[in-house]
């Protein structure tokens, strides 16, 4: 196949890695490129439509309102009150704000124009994981004191001594540096990993126009692929920034929990 | 120029992509820090306070219903109570008339019994005192007639004494028959 085609079209050079590095749009700061103003933008359209839906805080609300509080009660419900418990307010803040972060980034990926999910730079995932970590260990350390919490991961109750020398390795590993990295991993391989695909379908589809009248054709196959995974990465999109939420719930609860 | 607004990669950097860039974690931190304290300050009160409102209204709606209801079945209690009581009123009115009223027929009865009584009584006595009129006026008139019948007894003859004699017996036996 690749034979063939490097025959026909020699000139067709698939999507790499490279595809997601941008020059910056002004001047030479790193503060300008296209990921780093997407990033502002989503605070700036997140940050407005969750700030004015909860303007007026009607007991009857507008169509806003309801849309931004159906959000705001999906995360405060399931993944604060249903998670963590009964000390879940004070994290719902904090969780809500993830959640909206993370979606309205990763949806940058199919919004026209803007067509690149910014959490596909693995900086800001890590920038935003980092929070999660802070909070999960602070909070942990605060309930518990650092003493017993560093006890408590260490030496697990109720196993066998022996166990211990496996078990703790593996418990520090994961407190310390699994879960930050599987957190902002997770998020930023499956943006990385969806945008990659999409931009197969459509660069294939734009090369294959400008050759033969067969090809011509079949482009039509790939542009009808790629608005199809278009929906299928809406979805992905939504379920990571879910998962990212749903982990660092998951982690303070554990955090809250009397025994790790 | 093209290349900048990401429609095109540009080559120049071949760094792997899992490699951060230092510059995009501090952007991250901060955009998220900065949406975090923007939605803690101004989105999340404001829900909690429409959940906290909604609550209120719904339960105080229902408090309120519930209220209603009670007074309303105390009412209807009442009313019951009243409509009882006004029927056992009732009852015993008629029953108190009806006994009255057999009183009153009873006296009655007996006044009207007494008069009839006094009224026969009356009659009875006026009826003796016309008999008693009518027998003297009848001894009157049977003595005017004995004195006729003398006279002419002694206007004829004298000769048929015997049957004279009989004569004046019978007239006085009829007299004193028909006393």
């Amino acid at each position: 196949m690749r034979g063939v085609w490097s025959q026909a079209n020699p000139g067709f050079v698939p999507p790499s890695s490279a595809d997601f590095d941008f020059a910056p749009i002004f001047g030479d700061s790193i503060l300008f490129t296209k990921p780093v103003l997407l990033v502002f933008l989503s605070v700036i359209v997140a940050g407005s439509f969750f700030t004015l839906s909860a303007r007026k805080a009607a007991i009857v609300p507008s169509k806003l309102q309801f849309a931004g509080e159906s959000v705001y009660t999906f995360i405060r419900n399931e993944l604060g009150r249903d998670v963590i418990g009964p000390e879940f307010m004070r994290f719902v803040p904090f969780l809500f704000s993830l959640f909206i972060f993370i979606l309205t980034n990763n949806i940058f990926g199919i919004v026209p124009l803007l067509q690149f999910p910014t959490m596909s730079h693995i900086g800001f995932p890590i920038g935003v994981t980092i929070f999660s970590y802070v909070t999960y260990h602070y909070v942990a350390i605060k309930k518990h004191g650092f003493s017993k919490y560093v006890k408590d991961i260490c030496f697990m109750p109720g196993i066998p001594k022996p166990v211990y020398l496996i078990l703790t390795p593996v418990e520090l590993l994961t407190y310390l540096v699994t879960r930050p990295l599987t957190l902002s991993m997770r998020l930023f391989a499956n943006m990385f990993a969806g945008h990659l695909l999409l931009l197969v379908f459509t660069l294939g589809g734009e090369y294959l126009l400008t050759s033969g009248l067969i090809f011509k054709f079949l482009s039509l196959f790939s542009f009808g692929f790629a608005i199809g995974l278009s929906f299928f990465e809406l979805g992905i999109q939504a379920l990571q920034a879910y998962i990212f939420t749903l982990l660092t719930a998951l982690y303070i609860a554990g955090a809250l929990a009397d025994e790790h | 120029m093209f290349s900048k607004f990401g429609f095109l990669a540009s080559a120049e950097a071949g760094a792997s992509p899992v490699i951060p860039k230092p510059a995009e974690i501090a952007v991250g931190f901060i955009a998220f820090g900065i949406l975090f304290l923007l939605i803690r300050a101004r989105a999340v009160p404001r829900f909690e306070k429409a959940y906290k409102d909604r609550t209120e209204a719904i339960e105080g709606g229902l408090e309120r219903a519930e209220v209603a209801q009670r007074e309303a079945a105390e009412a209807l209690q009442m009313y019951k109570a009243q409509l009882a009581d006004a029927r056992g009123e009732a009852a015993k009115l008629r029953e108190e008339a009806r006994a009255e009223g057999s009183v009153i027929l009873e006296q009655m009865r007996t006044t009207a019994q007494e008069e009839a009584t006094r009224i026969t009584a009356s009659a009875r006595t006026s009826i003796e005192a016309e008999r008693q009129v009518a027998f003297n006026s009848l001894l009157n008139e049977v003595g005017a007639l004995a004195t006729e019948l003398a006279s002419r007894i002694v206007g004829e003859s004298l000769d048929d004494a015997a049957r004279q004699s009989r004569v004046v017996e019978r007239f006085l036996e009829e007299v004193e028959k028909s006393k």
